[in-house]
């Protein structure tokens, strides 16, 4: 059973989503639906131990070996990563029932719940392959369920920015194919570790060049890297509450795992930092991203809007970690992919309650919550200073370690700059807690209760992480630590 | 080419649909030239009947004009022209089309053309990659057609099925005996494309074909004879809710051949464990994965279908209902 491990991730949620279809009844096949994420959850736990025991698992399907047959190949990295998307399904989907209720009409609710598994099994499919044909097909299946989920949404815009989405995802999802099929023909192989040794010797050719420019720019718009994000604010803010909450914690940081899966493991580090400017190129757009972003969310009327902008910051700051190109530089990446994806769940819930009591998430509405809905208000402070970096929270250990990779490669501005787009990101959660704290309830508003437990638990369960990450980092960082110096060749 | 230009430029959707169509017929032809029969085969059913029915049927639910838009896309533009000048950039440095030497046919290509007749013993080398050495890729496709099955009915969910009344018939009877000669020649034309297509669902060890284009040459048939003959009575017969199960039922049968061959005690898709024999085993399991797909693609097309019919059919009898009111409100 133990040696079943990565596949069983990736093919109890697809086997789930067309097994909703036969229960048919909105709470059974929310359970049912839970118990999966949960299974799923405990077994990339499983798999995160062996991989730090044993190194690099690998899993042949259909009992070909590689180059030849499709492998799973699951190593520190993307163990961490099965970790983190599994968790955070499980935990958002204990909310669900109780959201989906009031945001969507009866019968979409089995439809929800078997996109909702698609989606989780596209990506568990797009992290646990060492096959580069095999990421595409996960990287459709992850995509479409996730155009299907914002379109889902009750307001008619969701429909607009879910096309919009798909507009853009498309475009990037061709340009990664185009990569790949260049790739193909290239070296004449699929598998990843295959292609890397077997392109040391066409790196020079302008196929390969182009390949791994289609490559990069495909893999930029899924990751909303400033200034291909304008698909995602609309779609994160348009969504269904949980679909935000979900989306918003894991989709981007697939994208992402895929940026330094092709850079590091595909191409190499010599061949990906030396070809193109890219690390000056990504490094600007980075930290463009994180001053355009978060400027923007200052602005904002809605709450999901401001969220959406800063979590396209927050990506400015994982491009920054991973273009500074040394192993602090990538692990700080991945500590914030983990935390990131604690904040944002976490803020997005607490706006699911919201908008299951109060119906709406404009800022205007928010007056006199505080007292109100104490319990969801208190953990959107507490998710919003670990936005911040306030220590204490995960946000201060990643932007710390990126600090340090910052200043231990010489670079003072970038340190400095990072200081100052967190800054910016007081501003913006200020502007929730002045109109929720110190403003009078709205007339008619007075008799707002505080949201649910189905509510509270999942919110609180995230917050506590979050405070627990910020002081007790052996998890976090010692998996993040050991991933990226495997990527860099290094033996601990 | 050409065709492409033209569909950009022009503004009528109807005229766009049919250039499209013959668009999707002549990349078909193209697939076939580079010896890529399986794929014209999608195509062909696919680009140039399929779509081109499903356009159509949006067609008839918005308009037939497109919108003239006034502002210039000077950005687009540009990105496309980067794009296409980097396409022919990386062109420049690749193998020659065909030469034998290009590393696409020395790697993992021989093997598959020498031995998949020993290892799997399928004829259809094509179908011996897609079934069985990437098995698994092939499970991901049907999964992504599923979810685009359930993607759009989430958008367009069905209306209540409503009663008919007796004007509905008599537009339907003058519908039906207008197209008398359609109809005839269809129908005797019907049987045949059903059958072909569990002709190619089945032979697909032998020649080319499979579960995906039977399964769209299936639904073609169907669909044809449901704008013959009306969105109702083909429901009769493939009853909508019935046809979302099915789709679920062949991803599920599927992947469960994976579940078996574990249980087995092999690894996921793995057929050699499923007979006493590998060769039976991989047989026994391609036949029921290429079953799988057919099920899952043509009830997942049949059911994007129904849809959209019913929701054209919808939005056309409350504009008559409509019409009806202004008209009454009138006199």
């Amino acid at each position: 059973m133990l040696a079943h491990l990565p596949i069983l991730q990736v093919v109890v949620p697809l086997m789930a989503a067309p097994l909703c279809w036969f229960l048919n009844r909105s709470k059974l096949v929310w359970i049912f639906a839970l118990l999966v994420c949960a299974a799923t959850c405990t077994n990339s736990t499983l798999l995160l131990i062996e991989v730090m025991k044993s190194g690099t698992i690998t899993y042949e399907l259909g009992g070909w070996e590689a180059p030849w047959g499709i492998e799973l190949r699951i190593d520190k990295l993307n163990a961490f990563l099965l970790l983190i998307i599994s968790t955070i399904a499980t935990v958002v989907m204990f909310a669900a029932n109780t959201s989906i209720q009031k945001e969507l009409s009866e019968d979409r609710h089995t439809l929800f719940y078997s996109l909702y598994l698609l989606s989780l099994t596209g990506m568990y499919g797009i992290v646990a392959t060492g096959d580069a044909f095999n990421v595409f097909v996960f990287l459709e299946i992850s995509s479409l369920s996730a155009y299907a989920l914002i379109a889902l949404g009750n307001d008619r815009r969701a429909l607009w920015a879910a096309f919009q989405y798909l507009i853009m995802g498309t475009i990037g999802a061709t340009f990664i194919l185009i990569g790949i099929g260049m790739l193909y023909q290239m070296t004449g192989t699929l598998n990843m570790s295959d292609l890397a040794i077997r392109l040391v010797d066409v790196g020079h050719t302008r196929t390969v060049f182009v390949a791994f420019a289609f490559l990069i720019v495909g893999l930029c718009l899924k990751l909303a890297l400033f200034p291909l994000h304008l698909w995602l604010p609309n779609a994160y803010a348009y969504a269904p509450s949980i679909v935000t909450a979900f989306l918003a914690a894991t989709s981007t940081k697939v994208a992402v795992y895929l940026l330094i899966r092709f850079t590091f493991t595909v191409f190499g580090i010599s061949f990906s930092f030396t070809t193109l400017p890219l690390q000056s190129i990504l490094m600007v757009l980075g930290l463009v991203g994180v001053f355009v972003a978060s400027v923007t969310a200052i602005y904002q009327q809605n709450v999901k809007h401001i969220l959406a902008y800063s979590s396209i910051a927050q990506v400015g700051y994982m491009i920054i970690g991973y273009s500074i190109n040394t192993s602090t530089g990538v692990m700080a990446t991945l500590l914030h992919l983990f935390n990131h994806a604690l904040m944002k769940s976490a803020l997005f819930l607490a706006l699911g309650a919201i908008m299951y009591r109060i119906g709406s998430v404009q800022l205007s509405q928010f007056q006199g919550l505080g007292r109100q809905m104490p319990l969801t208000m208190s953990a959107i402070v507490i998710g919003g200073l670990s936005l911040i970096g306030v220590p204490l929270s995960v946000g201060f250990i990643s932007k710390w370690y990126l600090l340090i990779a910052s200043v231990e490669a010489g670079m003072w501005s970038v340190a400095v700059l990072i200081l100052l787009g967190s800054l910016l990101a007081i501003v913006y959660i200020w502007r929730i807690v002045e109109m929720a704290y110190f403003k009078p309830p709205l007339p008619g508003r007075e008799t707002v209760k505080e949201a649910p437990w189905t509510f509270l638990a999942p919110i609180w369960a995230l917050v506590i992480a979050n405070i627990y990450f910020g002081i007790d980092t052996r998890l976090s960082v010692q998996v993040a630590q050991a991933a990226s110096q495997s990527l860099f060749g290094i033996n601990p | 080419m050409v065709i492409a230009i033209a569909i950009v430029r022009t503004r009528n959707l109807l005229a766009v649909v049919m250039l499209s169509g013959i668009y999707g017929l002549l990349s078909a032809c193209f697939f076939v030239v580079v010896d890529a029969v399986d794929v014209a085969f999608t195509e062909a059913s696919v680009g140039a009947g399929i779509s081109g029915l499903l356009m159509l049927a949006a067609i008839t639910i918005t308009g037939r004009k497109e919108a003239p838009k006034r502002h210039k896309p000077f950005l687009a533009l540009f990105v496309v022209l980067v794009t296409g000048g980097m396409l022919i950039y990386g062109t420049m440095d690749m193998p020659y089309f065909g030469a034998a030497d290009a590393p696409v046919h020395q790697h993992v290509a021989p093997r598959y053309i020498n031995e998949s007749m020993q290892e799997v013993g399928v004829p259809n080398i094509v179908t011996a990659v897609l079934g069985s050495y990437r098995a698994f890729d092939t499970l991901g496709e049907v999964a992504v057609i599923f979810t685009a099955g359930i993607g759009v009915l989430s958008l367009l969910t069905l209306p209540r099925r409503r009663k008919k009344t007796s004007s509905d018939e008599a537009t339907e009877e003058q519908m039906h005996e207008r197209h008398m000669v359609v109809r005839i020649v269809s129908k005797a034309l019907i049987p045949f494309i059903l059958l072909f297509a569990l002709y190619v669902q089945f032979h697909g060890d032998f020649g080319p074909g499979g579960g995906f284009q039977a399964g769209v040459i299936f639904a073609a048939g169907i669909i044809l004879y449901t704008m013959l003959f009306g969105l109702d009575t083909a429901q009769k017969v493939f009853n909508p809710s019935i046809i979302q199960l099915l789709a679920a039922v062949g991803l599920l049968l599927y992947a469960s051949v994976g579940v078996v061959s574990m249980i087995n005690g092999a690894n996921f898709l793995d057929y050699n464990v499923l007979a006493d024999d590998p060769i039976d085993g991989q047989h026994i399991g391609i036949l029921i994965i290429e079953l799988g797909v057919g099920i899952t693609v043509a009830s997942v097309m049949l059911s994007i279908f129904f849809n959209f019919d019913a929701r054209r059919q919808a939005i056309q009898n409350s504009n008559k209902q409509k019409g009806e009111q202004d008209v009454s409100r009138t006199l």
